[in-house]
C-alpha cells in the first residue's frame, strides 16, 4: 500500500540507539542469505534459463505466433478490467470517505472479500454462473454468447480477482485527506463535477495510478482463477502466464522461461513505479 | 485521523449514485458470483456434501493445505520480523533496493514464482543438485509447497511489521535501557509485545493467503493423490470431471476457513487498536 509518509520535522539529531555492529552484521546476513534464496535465485534462474539457448531462441520464443496471440489476450484484459475497477474504486471510495452511513465498515469489508478467495475458486464461481451447464449459461449459448473457455469469462474472472486493488489504496488516503476541502468548494458555488475534477482527482491521482498499477500487474499475471475459466485453447484463450505454465509442461524450458522473463520484467517494472510514486507522494505532502 | 469528530451532516453531493452503483457493481461481480458456491451445495443435502468433503483424498488435501500454510506463516513471521528490524533500524549499502524487492512476491505471476521454484529445486537444479547429495528431496513433497507458499507470503509480513516499528518512540527503548535493562531484554520485553499485534496480522494474511495458493504451488508440489495434492487443486479435479456439486462442496468449506481466518484478524486488528490507542 501506497502510505501517506508525514514531512520530516525539523531535523532534530539525535543518536539513535543502535545494536552491535557484531549483530547487526549477523542480522543483515541472515536478511541477505534469504534474499539471495528466495528473490535473487529466482529471478537469475529465469533469466538464466531463458537464455540457455541463445538470443535467437530467446527472441523465436517471444515472437512466436501463440506467444503474440497470449500477449495481445492479455493486453486487452487489462485494457477492460483496469478501467472498469479503477472507476469502480474512485465511485466506492467517494461513497465511503465522504459521506456518513450505516453499515460502512461491513461495506468495507466486502469490497476485500476477493482478496480471501482463492484465485480457483474465483475461476469455480463463474463456471457454476455462466458455465453451458447451468441454466443461465445454456440461454446464453442458445443466444450464441460464450463466456466461459473463451475471452469474456477471462475478463469476468480477472475483474473478480483485481476488484479491490484500486478501492484499497483510495480509501484510506482519502479518509486521510478529510472532506473539507471539497465541502469549502462547496460553499464556494463549486458543482459536483467541479468539486471532484478539480480538487478529489488532483489530491487523490498518485493513489490512483499506484492502485491501477497494481491491478494491472495482477490482471497480467492472474493464473488460478484465469486457468479455471480459459480451456487452455492456444492462440484463442491462452493468456501469457497460460501460455508459459503449456511451454513448461511440455519441457519447453527455455521457451517457457523466456515468456515468463516478459513478466518477471513487467513485475520489476511494477515494484519500481511504486518506489518512484512513493517518492513522488512523499515531496508532494510537503506542499500540504 | 479523524480528530474531534463530531457528527458531521453529508453535504457533499453524489451519495446516491456512487452509493449505488458501488452496491451494484459489488454484487455483480463479488456477491451474485460468489453465492453460486451456496447455491450449488445446498442443492446437494447433507450427507452427500458430508462425503464428498470428508473423502479421503479431500481431507488429505484440507490437511496440507492447512499445515504447509501454516509452516510457510510462521517462517514467514520470523523471516519477515528479522527484515523489518533489518530494513528499519539499520543502514547499509543496498538497503532501499532491498526494500523495494520485498514487494516482488506481489508482483511477481505465481504461475513465474511456481517454474522458478520446481527448476530450482529440481534433482538438476541450482539448489536441488546439492540438496539431492545431502539426500533432501523438496520437490514434489509438502516441503517445495512450504517453500512456495514462504515466497508468496513473506510481503505481507514485512509490509504490516514495518510501518508499527518505524512509530516506535525512541524514548520507550531509552528509558528501558536507563533502568538497566539489556538489549535483548529490551527487545523481549518492550518491542516484541509492541510488535505482536502486526506479526500476529501479518502471519495470518500469509496463512490465508497461503491456503488458498494455486499457481505457485501446484508446478514444485508434484499433486501426488494423498501426498501432495492441495486443497485448491481438488477443485480443479472436480472441475474437470464436470462435478459441480463435488467442487462447489470442497470451495465451500475452502471459504469458510479463510472467512473465519479474515473474521478473527478484524478481531485481532480491534484488539490492537483498543491496546494502543
Amino acid at each position: 500500500m501506497l502510505k501517506p509518509q508525514p514531512p520530516e520535522s525539523a531535523p532534530v539529531v539525535k543518536k539513535r540507539i543502535s545494536d552491535p555492529l557484531p549483530v547487526q552484521i549477523v542480522l543483515i546476513g541472515l536478511t541477505l542469505l534469504f534474499f539471495i534464496g528466495f528473490i535473487f535465485l529466482p529471478l537469475g534462474l529465469v533469466f538464466a534459463q531463458a537464455f540457455s539457448k541463445g538470443w535467437e531462441y530467446y527472441l523465436e520464443s517471444v515472437r512466436e505466433p501463440y506467444a503474440i496471440e497470449a500477449v495481445k489476450l492479455t493486453l486487452t484484459t487489462v485494457a477492460i478490467v483496469v478501467p472498469l475497477n479503477a472507476f469502480f474504486g474512485v465511485t466506492a471510495a467517494w461513497a465511503i470517505t465522504k459521506f456518513n452511513f450505516k453499515g460502512k465498515a461491513t461495506l468495507k469489508t466486502l469490497l476485500d472479500l476477493p482478496f480471501a478467495v482463492s484465485p480457483v475458486i474465483a475461476g469455480l464461481i463463474f463456471v457454476l454462473l455462466v458455465g453451458s451447464r447451468t441454466p443461465f449459461g445454456s440461454w446464453l449459448g442458445e443466444q450464441g454468447i460464450k463466456i466461459i473457455f473463451s475471452t469474456p469469462g477471462i475478463v469476468i474472472a480477472t475483474l473478480f480477482v483485481t476488484f479491490p486493488f484500486v478501492a484499497r489504496e483510495l480509501i484510506p488516503l482519502m479518509e486521510a485527506q478529510g472532506r473539507d476541502e471539497e465541502e469549502a468548494a462547496l460553499t464556494l458555488g463549486a458543482r459536483g463535477w467541479q468539486i471532484f475534477g478539480k480538487i478529489t482527482l488532483p489530491n487523490i491521482r498518485w493513489g490512483l495510478l499506484y492502485g491501477m498499477i497494481l491491478c494491472s500487474a495482477r490482471s497480467i499475471g492472474e493464473f488460478g482463477a484465469v486457468s479455471v475459466v480459459s480451456g487452455h485453447i492456444r492462440g484463442q484463450t491462452n493468456t501469457i502466464p497460460l501460455h508459459v505454465e503449456i511451454l513448461y509442461s511440455e519441457y519447453n524450458f527455455a521457451a517457457s522461461f523466456a515468456v515468463a522473463s516478459i513478466l518477471v520484467f513487467l513485475a520489476l517494472l511494477t515494484v519500481g513505479v511504486k518506489v518512484t510514486l512513493e517518492k513522488q507522494f512523499q515531496k508532494n505532502s510537503f506542499h500540504h | 485521523m479523524e480528530f474531534f469528530q463530531r457528527k458531521r451532516r453529508n453535504i457533499l453531493p453524489g451519495f446516491g449514485l456512487s452509493m449505488g452503483y458501488t452496491v451494484f457493481y459489488l454484487s455483480a461481480i463479488v456477491i451474485v458470483p460468489l453465492s453460486m458456491i451456496f447455491f450449488n451445495t445446498i442443492p446437494m443435502g447433507w450427507e452427500p456434501f458430508i462425503h464428498a468433503v470428508t473423502a479421503p483424498r479431500v481431507l488429505a488435501s484440507y490437511r496440507l493445505s492447512f499445515s504447509t500454510a501454516l509452516f510457510a506463516a510462521l517462517f514467514d513471521g520470523g523471516v519477515g520480523l528479522l527484515t523489518a528490524w533489518v530494513l528499519v533500524r539499520y543502514q547499509f549499502p543496498g538497503k532501499q533496493f532491498l526494500d523495494a524487492l520485498v514487494d516482488l512476491p506481489f508482483a511477481l505471476p505465481t504461475a513465474v514464482a511456481g517454474i522458478c521454484f520446481a527448476t530450482l529445486y529440481s534433482p538438476v537444479g541450482w539448489l536441488g543438485e546439492t540438496l539431492t547429495k545431502w539426500n533432501i528431496e523438496i520437490i514434489n513433497t509438502p516441503t517445495g509447497i512450504v517453500v512456495a507458499l514462504i515466497f508468496i507470503g513473506f510481503p505481507f509480513v514485512v509490509r504490516t511489521i514495518q510501518p508499527v516499528l518505524e512509530e516506535v518512540e525512541q524514548e520507550i527503548e531509552e528509558a528501558a535501557q536507563c533502568l538497566g535493562a539489556t538489549r535483548w531484554q529490551t527487545f523481549r520485553k518492550i518491542l516484541l509485545p509492541h510488535l505482536f499485534p502486526a506479526l500476529l496480522t501479518g502471519s495470518t494474511l500469509a496463512f490465508a493467503r497461503g491456503i488458498g495458493e494455486y499457481g505457485s504451488v501446484i508446478f514444485i508440489a508434484g499433486n501426488l493423490p494423498m501426498k501432495t495434492e492441495i486443497a485448491p487443486l481438488m477443485i480443479m479435479a472436480k472441475l474437470d470431471q464436470f462435478d459441480y456439486a463435488g467442487a462447489s462442496a470442497v470451495a465451500l468449506v475452502l471459504l469458510l476457513i479463510s472467512f473465519s481466518m479474515l473474521l478473527l484478524l478484524n478481531a485481532v486488528q480491534e484488539w490492537q487498536q483498543k491496546e494502543y490507542r
